[in-house]
């Protein structure tokens, strides 16, 4: 019996198996994981430099999960080709490994632009995975200087992670703004004002013109002094191994949603698909856990034959810094777009509920993060709003603002 | 299996759910040095206006969003209950965020704690039920419709 092949060993990964098992409990299963570590949580890699949790308890399954969903793990082995005639997946080993369908789960990529003289810098760093928090963890000290070029969240996070432990950290972005892909500009500069209040500089606006070993000289003329670089600058979805087939790719694997690749018996689930936004009405690559999860879990399912689809994509992070949560979802469309922006503040705290065509598009919520699920919902359901009570919502998130008959249908049966 | 089920229509916001629950996970054996002069952090709250009122715990889905989005593996579901292993969350509240029903917030360390049907702490069953004057939440088998 030819296995079902899943390449990458992520959560989305992880997911696939659980859904192929939920079918099918015999065929075999092999995953190629190019690291040398069983299915981690990744976005903890910043907890752990800050303490908050440990490689133990980073652990995204048990143990026994590999062994009791009888799958075999290659560690330390790479893809690099499909031979898709053949049906067989070739590494770089040179071995091949015939599948019955094969699941793409490989990712994402740091992209590190061309900045002069980076090739001096002794001390860079990426912040994606698990060896890359150890090395920087091992690097650092408590009087090194950091420099971190993104302000993205995988560079703030790193920030955070890494504030307890170094001397100073300055974070620069070309962006004019933190959380730019998230956040609005007055929000952005409420999580920055609370990241500037625990001691981190920020050069916003500027980018590395060219480095020395220790010294980055930035466009706007300033020079930043650093011991330790990391570069967060962004992402590139793992695609090569559809391109290469002829298979279509945007910014990442284009999928449907049942998961399928544009060639046959080739499904793909996690950060390296570009699938539907249904905020968008378009497509994007969705790069968040939740997507990788419910993205894999399907992917499974319609491999052993089941049938799952996934339709309700759409971005959506939780996140806090120095105390300071943000809870973001969907798309905001401005007034030129035909969109509406409704908002509710307080001092600390500032809600923005994004609508368009009668329905909840977007929100972003900073310092508030009550029952916000309820908004999460209200834009995957594409509920209309004039069957809610939507100026309750504007003010709180609470299903009394729903109808009596769907609050029985929530709280009164089993959901 | 037996989940906890509201009828708003016998629920007086009384907000005695809220304190039995908070008393049932304590670990003490005296409401009044639980609960005394504290801020509650109950994992069931009474939401509502003077029109309508309900109380709201976790729905423990058959299908939980909850545990497929949790970046920590800290959610899981176990013979139908979703349990939260409290060691290994980092209280990111990605789980609130996908919540469609508001069921969860967290306790005052800002780690998840949520409804496990008192199943492991001295209630045995759900407090919530067992102090609720009105019947307005009960503890029963409901077909999936």
């Amino acid at each position: 019996m030819k296995p079902y092949v899943i390449i990458g060993n992520g959560v989305a990964a992880a997911a696939c198996i659980e859904g192929i098992r939920s079918i099918d409990v015999k065929t075999p299963i092999t995953v190629i994981s190019e690291e040398n570590h069983p299915v981690y949580c990744r976005p903890l890699i910043s907890y752990y430099l800050e303490g908050k949790t440990d490689p133990e308890r980073m652990s995204y399954r048990a143990p026994d999960f590999y062994e009791k969903m009888k799958c075999t793990v290659l560690y330390g082995e790479r893809a690099v080709s499909i031979n898709k005639r053949s049906k067989t997946v070739v590494l770089e080993s040179g071995e091949g490994i015939q599948y019955s369908s094969v699941c793409l789960a490989c990712g994402s990529s740091p992209f590190v632009p061309r900045f002069e003289g980076l090739e001096n810098v002794k001390e860079q760093y990426s912040f994606m995975t698990s060896d890359d928090a150890e090395a920087l963890g091992q690097a650092l000290h408590k009087d090194a200087k950091v420099l971190i070029v993104g302000a993205g969240l995988i560079g703030l996070k790193c920030a955070e992670g890494i504030h307890g432990r170094a001397g100073h950290i300055t974070v620069c972005d070309l962006a004019e703004r933190v959380l730019s892909s998230i956040l609005d500009t007055e929000c952005a500069g409420m999580m920055q004002t609370a990241m500037e209040d625990a001691g981190i500089e920020f050069m916003l606006g500027d980018s590395v013109a060219r480095f020395e070993e220790n010294k980055a000289h930035m466009n706007s003329g300033k020079t930043v002094d650093f011991d330790i670089l990391v570069l967060a600058v962004g992402v590139r979805a793992n695609t090569y191994l559809l391109k290469d087939l002829g298979g279509e790719v945007g910014r990442g694997i284009v999928v449907n949603e049942k998961m399928e690749t544009s060639v046959p018996n080739i499904y793909v689930a996690g950060d390296c698909t570009e699938g539907e936004d249904i905020t968008l009405g378009g497509r994007r690559v969705l790069a968040i856990f939740p997507n990788a999860y419910l993205q894999g879990h399907a992917a499974g399912v319609n491999m052993a034959g089941g049938e799952e689809i996934c339709n309700k994509g759409i971005p959506m992070n939780s996140i806090g810094f120095f105390g300071m949560h943000a809870m973001t979802a969907g798309s905001y469309y401005g007034e030129e777009d035909g969109g509406e922006c409704f908002e509710e503040r307080t001092k600390n705290t500032l809600k923005r509920l994004f609508v368009r065509d009668g329905k909840l598009t977007g929100f972003i919520l900073i310092g508030i993060t009550e029952r916000a699920g309820i908004y999460t919902s209200l834009i995957r359901e594409q509920t209309p709003l004039d069957q809610v009570d939507f100026e309750m919502l504007k003010k709180i998130a609470s299903s009394a603002a729903f109808s009596q008959e769907s609050r029985r249908q929530k709280f009164s049966r089993p959901v | 299996m037996k989940r906890v089920y509201v009828n708003e229509e016998w629920c007086l916001a009384c907000h005695l759910c809220e304190y039995n629950c908070a008393f049932a996970n304590s670990g003490h054996s005296d409401m009044v040095l639980a609960l005394k002069g504290k801020k509650l952090y109950p994992r069931i709250h009474v939401e509502g206006d003077e029109k309508i009122s309900y109380a709201v715990s976790c729905r423990h889905c058959l299908d939980p969003l909850c545990v497929k989005s949790c970046i920590a593996g800290a959610l899981s579901r176990k013979e139908g209950i979703i349990e939260v292993d409290q060691n290994k969350c980092v209280g990111c509240l990605t789980c609130v965020l996908v919540c469609p029903y508001g069921a969860l917030a967290p306790n005052e360390d800002g780690i998840m704690q949520k409804c496990e049907l008192c199943l492991k702490n001295s209630a045995g069953e759900p407090a919530c039920v067992a102090g609720c004057p009105n019947k307005a939440i009960v503890y029963e088998e409901r077909e999936v419709i």
